[in-house]
């Protein structure tokens, strides 16, 4: 009872669709990105209130499905008189929830960086900013990468989710294609191997930075 | 701007149902959790231990779980089998793909605990006369479980809040029972602020629960 062949058309219609979930990944990943450094920022303040905000921040959002913080975005907010359309309730959503793993992400990595470091700053007379934008984070940012990369993937996958409030990405585009062409295993399969092409070479070069990173400690602490 | 009310009352009579809806979705987190860790210690065993085309099948599956999404293999599961003749509940397919999905970190977790055991440490449990089966639980499982513990806790918590995407097949737990809340009370912050209280509740509560139980079970020092 198939009301269409699942042909070229629709293959290549698949693929097109990818383009908004790779854009709705290059949101969250920007927004979640700036976002999350100040988070991560906040996290390792000298202020004892700042840091328990954006440790509040941090446990709500990966405390919460994102399903429902993204129904939260989109339906929820109807009591301060909005009324999103789903690009813009995803959009914020998903940098908002990504700004939550990137600060933890940023805090992890520059609660590596040694106290000498803080302490040559300060002896510098340095203040907080400066001393992350010019001593610390430099240094951090080679740890952060790899944890990134890794995370990059999770959002790609998780940009799927938003298809439920009816943005149409890839994964509704699957089932908008799948109702018509009755083709399960074929639409799934194909929008399968599409996020597999997305995220398998992110994977790939999230675990070369991080041996190459684990190499190079090793090196290190043999010099020492 | 008219100033908007908020109302619990319509929700907290409805109470009985999310708690309903909170244990179904911790039951659809712990046996997709026992199931998926059956499938990781079988493919972790085969991974690290079988001749060489079974360890790069599962390498594949573990490879192909982790970099798709979690709702495409669940609507894979639901949408293909029936046309193989298999013609399962929505909780059933969901309970499937759920268990599939954790069994690709879970296999992946395990191999990493199995590499984490000095083979030296083997050896000294042999040349002190220590039968097979006892090198195995005293040397190796507590150990490695010990080492993946930390883990397959996380692992589980990202179960727990994953379970929420079953409500797009339509199985009833906590998120989908939140759903049809905002469809009879058309109260949808309400709704979802209590459900994402109690999802807070249940993950903070587990991570409690396993940290006094390693504290318990994993006294010894290293």
């Amino acid at each position: 009872m198939n009301l269409r062949e699942f042909g070229f058309g629709e293959f290549s219609f698949l693929l097109l669709s990818a383009r908004w979930t790779i854009l709705l990944s290059l949101i969250a990943f920007a927004g979640g990105g700036i976002l999350g450094i100040l988070v991560g920022s906040l996290r390792i303040s000298a202020s004892k209130p700042l840091r328990m905000i954006a440790a509040g921040y941090i446990r709500f959002f990966q405390s919460t499905p994102i399903l429902i913080q993204l129904f939260m975005a989109y339906y929820g907010t109807a009591f301060i008189g909005l009324s999103p359309d789903p690009w813009t309730a995803a959009a914020i959503t998903f940098s908002l929830n990504s700004a939550a793993f990137f600060g933890d992400i940023v805090r992890g990595s520059i609660e590596a960086i040694p106290s000498g470091q803080w302490e040559a700053a300060k002896a510098l007379s340095l203040r907080f900013v400066p001393t992350l934008r010019l001593v610390i984070f430099p240094q951090a940012l080679k740890l952060m990468l790899p944890p990134t990369v890794g995370f990059m993937v999770q959002i790609v996958k998780t940009t799927s989710v938003a298809s439920l409030i009816g943005l149409t990405e890839l994964a509704r585009t699957a089932t908008m294609i799948n109702t018509v062409t009755f083709e399960p295993m074929l639409v799934f399969g194909t929008v399968a191997l599409i996020y597999f092409a997305l995220c398998w070479p992110l994977s790939l070069l999230a675990k070369r930075l991080e041996r190459r990173l684990e190499v190079e400690g090793r090196g290190r602490a043999a010099l020492a | 701007m008219q100033s908007y009310v908020f109302q619990f009352g319509p929700i907290l009579i409805r109470s009985e149902e999310l708690i309903h809806g909170a244990w179904l979705t911790i039951w659809f987190a712990s046996v997709s959790m026992i199931l998926g860790l059956a499938i990781g210690i079988l493919g972790a065993v085969a991974r690290s231990f079988g001749p060489r085309w079974l360890s790069r099948i599962v390498a594949a599956y573990v490879e192909l779980i982790r970099n798709t999404p979690l709702l495409i293999q669940l609507y894979f599961v639901f949408f293909t089998l029936p046309f193989l003749g298999l013609k399962l509940s929505s909780s059933a397919a969901a309970i499937l793909a759920l268990s599939i999905h954790l069994g690709a970190y879970a296999t992946e977790i395990m191999r990493a605990g199995i590499q984490s055991i000095p083979s030296g440490q083997i050896e000294a449990a042999k040349s002190l006369g220590l039968k097979p089966y006892k090198i195995i639980r005293h040397i190796v499982l507590l150990q490695a479980l010990r080492a993946i513990y930390p883990a397959l806790c996380g692992q589980f918590i990202l179960q727990l809040l994953g379970t929420s995407i079953i409500s797009a097949i339509a199985a009833e737990e906590l998120t989908a029972i939140a759903n049809n809340m905002v469809m009879q009370t058309f109260r949808s912050f309400e709704v979802y602020i209590v459900v994402a209280i109690i999802y807070f509740v249940l993950v903070q509560g587990f991570i409690l629960l396993f940290q006094g139980f390693s504290r318990f079970f994993f006294r010894w020092k290293t």
